[in-house]
């Protein structure tokens, strides 16, 4: 089996790629050729031995599907890829869109679709909590400063001001809010989201849908040591049955396909509120093959067309404990995956 | 006062509560007291117990046992 796979940017604000590819290794049997997409020629990932075998650059998701599609093409008629597994937010509307082409060449894909991917939108979070049933913080979607001041009177302080894409800020004032609101337009664009403040415990879950409303996997885990990009460092899986639920609930509403992660903030009397919903495995999803549910590997099986039986245990109090490591590599081999875009490392 | 079915502890004091992934170290009393309240011990019996087999104010082991009990608590360790 050929997989593809994104995301191989293992910084310290970490693509999932690595993860998902020492899962896949764990999880499928030989033989299995991995070939890494990336987009940048340091990309940790690129380099590493028992990753990717092969890897290959591949256009900026601003180049368009066109672009993507004609570097595929040409990966495709040398790799003969059975499956591409995206990993990152901002690719994703790009690989969703060529997925009809791609299985028409032979290369198969499992991932939600546009209107799934649209439904969990930061900005459409509260009608998706109305449609689901789920808790959500209550938020406004803002395109002017000058409904900070409404957001403020109606969610109440503090309150949490988010970019379009990435940071939030918790906000104790109206003037904190407006430099937030400038800061994160200026960096994001518009729109800027304010959203109500939810004290707790906060919480993630790695969900894998089978795309007929089943979650074949569902692992909870709690950040254990945060990083100032507020990235898992350190985590640990957790037992709690009020958050299986809620991935349960949330799979079955939307029947979601593929991988995805819920963040919830859980308050002290133990109610979870969906924060966020991330379309794509976390960058922390090997802590799901660790636990005894391979999450990567199952999806590739799912999109292979084989029967997947959903998951029924984990184990509880494993750990995850990420570390940086200095790869060295010769300036040679820099240099050729620069100047020719694709690189044989095993 | 019971402590939650789920929390996991060790003979070297090693407490940890699944729900919320913290984990504790118990000193040799604490833990002794903790497997106590873990086979449903009630706190008086719990004191006598100590009270037998160590020299203690009965006063001061009420403050402390008090304030282990509130520790547990704020631990979310208890179950009510």
């Amino acid at each position: 089996m050929v997989i593809a796979v994104t995301g191989l940017n293992a910084i310290d604000s970490p693509g999932p790629g690595v993860a998902v590819i020492r899962a896949l290794r764990e999880g499928l049997p030989q033989p299995l050729r991995i070939i890494g997409l990336s987009y940048e020629t340091l990309e940790p990932g690129i380099y590493l031995d028992n990753i990717a075998d092969k890897t290959y650059q591949i256009p900026y998701p601003a180049a368009g599907t066109e672009a993507l599609l004609k570097r595929l093409e040409y990966i495709h008629d040398k790799e003969q890829i059975d499956l591409i597994i995206p990993n990152f937010d901002a690719e994703l509307f790009n690989f969703v869109k060529l997925a009809p082409t791609l299985f028409s060449m032979g290369i198969k894909t499992f991932m939600p679709s546009m209107e799934q991917i649209d439904s969990r939108d930061k900005t459409n979070l509260v009608q998706f909590g109305i449609k689901t049933g789920l808790s959500v913080p209550q938020d406004f979607t803002m395109y002017s400063s000058n409904e900070l001041y409404y957001a403020g009177e109606q969610l109440g302080y503090p309150m949490v001001v988010k970019g379009k894409f990435y940071e939030a800020e918790v906000c104790y004032t109206l003037e904190q809010a407006q430099k937030a609101f400038y800061k994160l337009s200026s960096k994001w664009g518009l729109p800027i989201i304010a959203q109500q403040f939810i004290k707790g415990m906060e919480l993630n879950i790695a969900v894998l849908g089978d795309g007929n409303g089943n979650a074949i996997s569902i692992i909870p885990m709690r950040k254990l040591y945060i990083t100032d990009k507020g990235k898992a460092w350190a985590g640990i899986t957790l037992e709690d049955d009020s958050l299986i639920q809620v991935a349960q609930t949330f799979v079955k509403a939307t029947k979601w396909k593929g991988g995805c992660e819920l963040e919830i903030m859980r308050t002290p009397e133990g109610q979870p509120y969906i924060m966020e919903i991330n379309p794509r495995f976390p960058a922390w999803i090997y802590l799901t093959a660790a636990a005894g549910q391979n999450q990567p590997a199952s999806l590739a099986k799912l999109a292979s067309g084989e029967n997947v039986e959903p998951f029924s245990k984990y184990d509880v109090g494993k750990i995850f404990i990420r570390y940086a490591w200095d790869n060295i590599i010769d300036v040679a081999t820099f240099q050729q995956f620069s100047a020719k875009g694709e690189i044989d490392i095993n | 006062m019971v402590i939650k079915k789920n929390i996991a502890t060790s003979e070297s004091g090693f407490i940890f509560n699944p729900s919320t992934g913290d984990s504790f170290s118990a000193n040799p009393l604490a833990n002794e007291i903790i497997q106590y309240l873990k086979e449903g011990q009630s706190i008086q019996k719990i004191k006598a117990s100590i009270t037998d087999r160590y020299d203690v104010d009965v006063f001061q082991l009420e403050k402390d046992l008090d304030n282990f009990v509130l520790q547990l608590r704020e631990a979310n360790l208890l179950e009510y």
